[in-house]
């Protein structure tokens, strides 16, 4: 036994209870400030909600104003997202983690993902702007060139301007990072011992990662994939940067028919001081929020339906 | 039973072979259509810095009909208003000012109680509670950021007014409480995946030598956690200085140097957003400057996500 | 006949390859020195495997029997800084040239590992792995293939009844069981097993002694184990590893009976390991 002075247990286990005090106060406040964003957005918007809201293009007057065009733009964003960024996403995760041989390359390629994924969304707005929709300048001043019919889904136009096509490789950018770092974690978290398996009976790499490796991450590749495609419904700063205009009165024809996306709109009455704007945004968000909500459940879904349980 | 099998077997695999030469040859194909999607993110980052380093530099240098504007004035200045008739004044500083007024502001509210819950979580919450809350805060991280810029304008912004008739419609406490509470997921979500990843053996130790649940949780293993803490801090830092939809609705428009909370600001992503929704030339001194501000966002960032993967690695090697 | 390299504890040279025995060699190794970065894992290692045998490979943890074993095959290939030097052939063939197609290789030398690791998909499919891999079968044909390896496996008349459920719903003893059934449906040569029943009960232990018993007669079979009473229980040959060398490798009655060197007495007799 020492001499020092004994702290009394009953002081520590004070502290104890104080800090679990603190605990559950900090958690509380969390919960309760999730509840307010809900409650208070609710009672601003639900009223608001109809067909005719869903249905309505955008109007100068608030009560005949809808979301047609933002909803079916958000959805051909999101669409063009997924087929860019998800098959590049999921490549770049499958090399890095089953073909990369340990180089200066591969870890230039590792630290630059790591980088980008911390890059400001509105950054990649103006990349996505001088890239997609000036091809850096290309022709600036001079007509664009047309391919194809007008008419026709395939119609394409040089350089893409402020394009539905665009807005969706913009977005691209922005998710690929991590698209790629959810799939990195998927495709890790398969056992060596299948790979082992795979090879000694003779698979090429390929072979490995196409009938093993992928099937066997595949829940949790989804599960990453509509959580980015989450995000990108979600991003407005880059296609604010790319021009969409203040209001659109049809939904897109073809890839380069001119667009806005639901966050976008949020934005644009959220801004207005007329309180009857206010309430077709929060209304707005209630459906962007419904959207989210449905894309959550669908990743829970494919994380319960698709689970291969490894030993 | 098994000689005849086996014999059978080897008989039977050896029918029609797949040759060597398509198998390579789909191998290799597969495999440089992948390395070709890996180089495109360094495509990315290398066209990140061409263009807003091109475009910054005839800013810096002028163009052929304009004076530039010079690198040290625009990082020492202390005006900034590009916009305003009259002359044009192009110091960065004030727009670095309110950016970080409001990150300090968010990050203030957000990592202390961000940190305090995800230990709650990790050490203190049964684990039906805990997979409640952790389900809730995904889907806070989903919420599109205009929807927290609109929470500030439609809630917070009236209830600072009603404590104080120093806020007016936009102000930096406003915007930085609604960046805290997007950040607040980021903080608590990777905090609570560092102390989790201390192992159990850690605060069995301290629990046997009869150290306290809060013992074992500040002294044993949030020091243990602390870098992957610290990396999970400067990730919300980041995505605080990028956020752009809640302070172009909520923080205002007038560049200044201020620290005060109550009056409005406007930061580097606000700036931004104004010269892209308002009626800027495109080949005019003010839009280009844009591409210079979104360059000194860019490098502020870059050097937080470095420090923040920096942490890490040190992290992974300790338990690894 | 190869003599193995000379090792300092033990200086007399020692025949590698049992007396008596006429069944050709199946794999070879002369002088085979393998590395992980600078770190020399196995010291000159010469040796005759024969066909249509059972070897086991013994020693304390560490001692290099594993690293060997994964060799034979070439899996080491996916280990960084890994390389061998020396000569190991199959059949004659050089295993460790860089021209040698390690895909081909690995059809003929199959490999079971120390835990059953069964793929995550159905019984059927995990068979059919290996020859899919490697030929383009009908339907008919791969369900007999599949069947007669399960048979081979002793495991058909277990999972006949539910070859299309998940192979992870098998216990460990048959996961093990359809891990070798799977190694043996394309067709391999040799066999290497890395401790395959260390992760195992001792009722499935028997099983999978037995089965492979009787695999000997059809394929060449290499086991790397812990387990003395197992080497002697299913061996023909034994070889004994210490710290990277082969101290002593012969007829396993005879090197458990009469072991030539003092090390693999003291080994074989429990004094340390």
């Amino acid at each position: 036994m020492t001499d020092a002075p004994h702290i009394p247990v009953a002081r520590r286990l004070l502290a104890n209870r104080m800090f679990l005090a603190t605990c559950i106060t900090c958690t509380g406040l969390a919960v309760c400030v999730l509840a307010v964003l809900i409650v208070s957005i609710m009672m601003d918007g639900v009223h608001r909600l109809s067909p005719d809201f869903i249905a309505n293009f955008a109007s100068r007057k608030p009560d005949q104003a809808g979301i047609r065009a933002p909803l079916v733009g958000s959805i051909w964003v999101c669409a063009i997202c997924a087929l860019t960024a998800l098959p590049v996403g999921v490549g770049t995760a499958i090399y890095l983690e089953e073909f990369a041989k340990r180089s200066r390359l591969t870890e230039l390629i590792r630290i630059n993902i790591s980088n980008l994924s911390g890059v400001p969304s509105i950054v990649y707005g103006i990349i996505g702007l001088t890239a997609f929709s000036r091809f850096f300048g290309w022709r600036a001043g001079s007509e664009p060139i047309e391919l194809g019919n007008p008419e026709s889904l395939l119609y394409l136009r040089l350089p893409f301007g402020s394009s539905v096509l665009a807005g969706g490789l913009t977005l691209a950018l922005v998710v690929l990072p991590i698209v790629i770092v959810a799939s990195q974690e998927a495709i890790r978290a398969v056992p060596n011992s299948l790979r082992q398996g795979a090879l000694a009976l003779g698979s090429t790499r390929w072979q490995m990662v196409s009938r093993i490796t992928l099937p066997a991450s595949l829940p949790m590749v989804m599960t990453g994939a509509i959580l980015a495609m989450s995000r990108a419904i979600g991003e407005a700063a880059p296609i604010l940067v790319l021009g969409a205009p203040l209001m659109v009165l049809e939904t897109p024809a073809n890839l380069m028919s001119e667009f806005t996306v639901l966050p976008m709109q949020i934005f644009n009455w959220a801004g207005r001081a007329k309180a009857s704007f206010q309430e077709i945004a929060a209304a707005a968000i209630i459906v962007q929020l419904a959207v989210l909500m449905s894309f959550n459940a669908l990743a829970i879904l494919v994380r319960q339906r698709l689970q291969t349980p490894f030993q | 039973m098994s000689l005849q099998a086996a014999a059978a077997i080897t008989s039977a695999a050896r029918g029609t072979p797949i040759p060597r030469s398509s198998r390579d040859r789909s191998e290799r194909v597969v495999k440089s259509v992948l390395l070709s999607f890996s180089l495109l993110s360094i495509v990315t980052t290398f066209s990140i810095v061409a263009v807003l380093g091109i475009e910054a530099w005839g800013f810096f240098t002028g163009f052929p009909d304009k004076p530039g504007i010079g690198l040290i004035p625009f990082l020492t200045g202390t005006e900034w208003s590009p916009l305003l008739g009259g002359e044009q004044k192009f110091g960065v500083l004030p727009l670095v000012c309110g950016t970080v007024l409001v990150t300090v502001i968010a990050g203030a509210f957000a990592l202390p109680i961000g940190l305090v819950t995800a230990i709650f979580l990790s050490e203190y919450a049964p684990p039906r509670l805990r997979v409640v809350l952790k389900s809730a805060l995904e889907v806070l991280a989903g919420v599109p950021t205009v929807v927290y810029g609109f929470f500030a304008l439609a809630v917070i912004t009236p209830a600072l007014q009603r404590v104080s008739d120093a806020f007016g419609t936009y102000n930096a406490l406003s915007a930085g409480l609604a960046v805290g509470i997007m950040i607040l997921p980021i903080v608590c979500s990777l905090s609570e995946d560092a102390l989790r990843a201390v192992p159990q053996s850690l605060r069995d130790g301290s629990s046997a030598l009869g150290g306290t649940k809060f013992d074992t949780s500040v002294k044993v293993v949030l020091p243990a956690a602390l870098s992957g803490i610290m990396a999970s801090f400067l990730l919300a830092l980041t995505r605080a200085i990028g956020e752009t939809m809640i302070v172009a609705l909520a923080a205002g428009g007038l560049a200044q140097m201020t620290m005060n909370p109550a009056s409005q600001v406007q930061t580097m992503t606000g700036f931004i957003v104004a010269i892209f929704t308002g009626d800027a030339q495109a080949n005019s001194v003010e839009y280009a400057s844009s591409y210079a501000v979104a360059a000194t966002l860019f490098i502020m960032t870059l050097a937080l996500t470095l420090t923040g993967s920096a942490i890490l690695k040190r992290y992974r090697e300790e338990y690894e | 006949m190869t003599t193995m390299s000379a090792s300092e504890t033990n200086p007399t040279t020692v025949a590698a390859t049992m007396p008596g025995t006429r069944e050709p060699i199946s794999i070879q190794a002369v002088g085979f020195d393998g590395f992980y970065g600078s770190f020399q894992a196995l010291k000159g290692i010469s040796l005759d495997i024969p066909r249509h045998q059972v070897t086991a490979f013994i020693g304390p943890s560490g001692c290099g029997k594993s690293t060997f074993l994964r060799w034979m095959n070439r899996m080491n290939d996916t280990i960084v800084g890994a390389r061998a030097s020396g000569t190991l052939t199959l059949d004659g063939e050089d295993i460790l040239a860089r021209s040698v197609d390690v895909v081909d290789l690995r059809r003929r030398v199959g490999m079971v590992f120390q835990r059953p690791n069964p793929f995550p998909k159905s019984i059927f499919d995990n068979v059919a792995f290996g020859p899919r891999l490697h030929w383009k079968h009908s339907r008919a044909d791969l369900e007999d293939l599949v069947e007669r390896s399960l048979r081979s496996a002793a495991l058909w008349n277990e999972v006949k009844d539910r070859l299309h459920a998940s192979a992870l719903g098998l216990s460990g003893g048959q996961q093990q069981r359809l891990c070798i059934a799977r190694a043996i449906a394309g067709g391999p040569e040799v066999l290497l097993m890395d401790e395959p029943c260390s992760a195992l009960d001792p009722k499935s232990t028997a099983s999978v002694e037995n089965l492979i018993r009787q695999l000997r007669t059809d394929y060449t079979i290499v086991i790397v184990t812990h387990n003395m009473q197992q080497a002697s229980r299913i061996s023909d040959q034994t070889a004994f590893f210490f710290e990277g060398a082969l101290i002593e490798a012969g007829q396993t009655e005879t090197l458990f009976t009469n072991p030539r060197s003092k090390q693999t007495e003291d080994y074989v007799t429990g004094r340390f390991g």
